[in-house]
């Protein structure tokens, strides 16, 4: 038996990969792969079965050097699994497991492939023991870079997610309402950088054109500090919004947030209110409407609405 | 060379921009609108630029400049139906038109005219103050 090492780990992939299946498949059952609901037993066996198939053939022709392009397939495979792992929101041990968990089965499959090396011949014994060291690091090797590059392209996944969420999150912070016919509010919620300014900036824009508005206010309320910087962006939205032919009232400046801007000289070149309500009311007059007092009506009781 | 031509629409001047403005139109308008201001004294001047796609600094001057002589020439600017990318773009450039005034499509520019000679005839001087009187009289009702 004087092979090379990947000779035999391939050998003796190929002679139990049945075994070596079953046993990576109880284990890492065992360690709660289904327990979460994320992922269906079926679907794990055909991942797994997949997996070790592209292995052995990796195995076979060639080395076990994971960057070798025979392990192409193998990685391509690792990173779809780690992606859609990845999306799933799998933790990141769940996702590394997948590939570690498949240690165990491959030692105890080469260890019985070197027992029966050695029950063969008896002169065997020694040197399938000197062996059994070396395949032992090949397959731990292989194993770590393929476990590696799962929990890289997993990484890369979750970045992903995070950048859209903070995309979502900036579209989603800017609603244009509106307040009444050709009454726009632009309630603004968190911190306003360039890249959320040109978004709200088009967003009102577009709205204003959509719905014919001739005021629009800018609440600020939920803006907790206004620098220059934001205190330049809010002006080149008013501006824009003038140019488009409707009028700006800035809202909810909090009285702490009015000192900070008095104290770095900021000047904000608009109508300015306390409150939304101040600004709708100065809003109302300026389209002609006014707000009159009128007898109460009950809301309907819960039952009858 | 293409013209762009002015309308005269009662006490005003109707200019449709309706092409792609490039430099030697955008001056010839404004010789042009200087003109008829000058001849009929009209008392405003409204520009709409609704199909005007793509602006650069020369024509947001040029703008800029039809507001400063129309009012030498005692006629208000009004330019109408700008798009929400070309008021972006002028923004962005540094022209906010201060000297001109907005509003979003043609009737209400007309109506924004209208207001100002109709104030000129009362003897008022006509100037933008719109939540006057009026905000007061709201402020009371609701304290």
């Amino acid at each position: 038996m004087a092979q090379n090492g990947s000779g035999s780990v391939a050998q003796a992939v190929a002679a139990h990969q049945d075994e070596i299946f079953s046993e990576w498949l109880a284990l890492q059952m065992e360690s709660g792969a289904l327990r979460s609901g994320r992922i269906k037993e079926a679907e794990l066996r055909t991942q797994c079965r997949a997996f070790l198939e592209v292995l052995r053939e990796g195995l076979a022709e060639g080395g076990t050097d994971a960057d070798a392009p025979v392990f192409g397939r193998a990685k391509e495979m690792l990173t779809e699994v780690s992606r859609s792992r990845g999306m799933q929101g799998f933790t990141p041990t769940e996702t590394a497991a997948f590939v570690f968990s498949l240690k165990r089965p491959m030692f105890n499959a080469l260890n019985r492939a070197i027992e029966a090396a050695a029950s063969e011949g008896g002169g065997a014994v020694r040197a399938a023991s000197a062996a059994t060291a070396r395949y032992t690091w090949d397959v731990t090797l292989l194993l770590d870079q393929l476990g590696l590059h799962t929990m890289e392209v997993f990484l890369k996944t979750r970045e992903e997610v995070i950048a859209r969420q903070g995309r979502e999150i900036s579209e989603l912070s800017t609603p244009v309402v509106k307040l009444w016919d050709g009454v726009l509010a632009l309630p603004l919620i968190g911190t306003l950088d360039s890249e959320r300014t040109q978004v709200v900036m088009e967003n009102l824009l577009q709205t204003i054109v959509d719905q014919s508005a001739e005021i629009a206010i800018i609440d600020i309320t939920g803006v907790p500090t206004v620098d220059t910087l934001t205190a330049q962006h809010l002006l080149k939205t008013v501006a824009a919004a003038r140019l488009m032919g409707a009028d700006c009232i800035v809202s909810g400046i909090r009285p702490q947030i009015a000192q900070t801007m008095v104290h770095l000289g900021v000047e904000l070149d608009v109508t300015s209110k306390a409150t939304l309500a101040d600004a709708f009311r100065v809003a109302l007059t300026r389209i002609g409407r006014a707000v009159v007092k009128a007898p109460r009506v009950e809301a309907p009781a819960a039952g009858r609405r | 060379m293409d013209r762009i031509p002015v309308l005269k629409l009662g006490d005003a001047l109707l200019v449709t921009v309706q092409v792609d403005m490039h430099d030697r139109l955008a001056a010839a308008l404004e010789e042009d609108l200087t003109g008829r201001i000058a001849a009929t004294g009209a008392k405003g001047v409204l520009i709409d630029i609704s199909s005007l796609e793509i602006v650069d600094s020369f024509i947001g001057r040029m703008l800029d400049t039809i507001a400063a002589v129309s009012r030498m020439l005692d006629a208000d600017t009004v330019v109408v139906g700008m798009r929400p990318a070309v008021a972006i773009t002028l923004v962005e450039l540094g022209l906010e038109l201060r000297g001109v005034r907005t509003a979003l499509n043609v009737e209400r520019g007309m109506a924004l005219i209208g207001r100002r000679s109709d104030a000129g005839r009362g003897g008022d001087d006509g100037g933008g103050d719109r939540d006057g009187p009026a905000a007061e009289d709201i402020d009371d009702d609701g304290g």
